[in-house]
């Protein structure tokens, strides 16, 4: 595929994701894991990095995750491109529906709607934690190796997970802003070589 | 000009000072657009706010495309809405350049795998706040989510997909519901 074809394609791609990803920032995230096995622009791995870096970084989720995947894809072009075709459809929504919105937004089809996108939006975003959490706390491929199911726990990042379960759930180190969360995880992983590396 | 310049500043510093979106902005745009520049009230900062979670799209910048076309039509909400998606493009692309980079050495690595275990956390706790005001009876958990949350975990289903079905099954619910209780008012 040359160079402006997959600027093109990564355009209408995020073109259909913000049309699509209702209900904020971390919605985008099921259809870029989507995304990424369907074309192999990038792992699912990497979701997990860039979703680390747009949560430890200002501005929205959404576009933070965009601009990331697009660099990642196509270069400074590909991230202007994808950011663009995020905010495009809502842009232009607004633009179209200010003055009907500004008398209709407590329609009533407009809040049934919500009443299926909202459990949706909640149940994908779930099953991308489902593939999430495969992912990065267990080794399903090297279980299938070797049988032996003490393979298929990687327990330092279990171990972090769980104290992070419980420290992001009780008072008050719940009120401590993610950034300072992932930071910290940065740092127990280097110390421990959770990577391996 | 000098008005949509105005615009672009307040808005970049909108774009630049919000940490992860939606509610985080309010506060910002409550102490600069509304107290600073006096350009819209608190009520309608509430009323773009709530319009904007309707529309597809990233919040933030719904919100100020609104704020952006209410001080200064069309134009003014393009300027707007870019404004505020600016900081975000040049923050993650100068990040990314810089991981890119540096992605093999093994302190990147372990620190990501570390990074990995947080955004899974993360990611349970978002799913569980969302469960709490997404699931208003059992029709919505029985109806959508557990068949959404299979046909994602478990087939090929496309997202784009399951969020139109979605959007219709609410319609229908709701339509059904009312059709039902009138019915059993006038019987």
């Amino acid at each position: 595929m040359t160079y402006a074809l997959l600027l093109l394609n990564l355009f209408w791609e995020f073109l259909k994701i913000g049309v699509f990803a209702v209900g904020g920032g971390m919605a985008t995230l099921p259809f870029l894991y989507d995304l990424g096995e369907k074309t192999g622009w990038y792992t699912s791995a990497q979701v997990l990095d860039m979703l680390a870096v747009s949560e430890s970084t200002p501005g929205p989720i959404g576009i933070n995750m965009a601009t990331y995947v697009g660099y990642t894809v196509g270069g400074f072009p590909g991230a202007v491109l994808a950011t663009l075709g995020t905010i495009l459809p809502g842009v232009i929504l607004v633009l179209i529906l200010a003055k009907f919105l500004a008398r209709h937004h407590d329609n009533r089809y407009i809040n049934a709607a919500f009443y299926g996108l909202r459990p949706a939006s909640t149940a994908l975003i779930a099953a991308a934690g489902v593939g999430v959490l495969g992912e990065s706390l267990f080794n399903v491929s090297l279980w299938r190796e070797t049988g032996n199911i003490a393979d298929l726990f990687v327990w330092g990042p279990i171990i972090l997970a769980l104290v992070l379960a419980v420290l992001t759930n009780i008072k008050p180190t719940k009120n401590i802003h993610p950034v300072i969360y992932i930071a910290g995880s940065a740092v127990v992983g280097i110390v421990f070589k959770l990577g391996g590396a | 000009m000098k008005d949509y310049l105005q615009l672009f500043w307040a808005f970049i510093k909108v774009g630049a000072l919000t940490f992860g979106g939606g509610y985080a902005m309010l506060p910002i745009l409550q102490r600069d657009i509304v107290e600073k520049h006096g350009w819209v009230n608190d009520e309608e900062v509430m009323d773009y706010y709530a319009m904007a979670q309707c529309l597809p799209g990233i919040i933030m910048v719904n919100t100020s495309v609104f704020i952006g076309r209410h001080r200064k039509g069309t134009a003014g909400g393009i300027v707007a809405g870019l404004a505020s998606a600016l900081p975000s493009l040049v923050i993650i692309t100068v990040i990314a350049m810089f991981l890119t980079a540096f992605a093999e050495y093994p302190i990147v690595q372990n620190a990501f795998a570390g990074i990995r275990a947080c955004v899974v956390v993360l990611i349970v706790n978002a799913v569980v706040k969302l469960w709490k005001s997404a699931m208003v009876d059992w029709k919505s958990i029985v109806i959508i989510f557990l068949p959404v949350f299979a046909l994602s975990a478990f087939t090929e289903a496309s997202p784009i997909l399951l969020v139109v079905a979605a959007a219709i099954a609410g319609i229908v619910i709701t339509v059904l519901a009312d059709s039902h209780k009138k019915g059993g008012e006038a019987a």
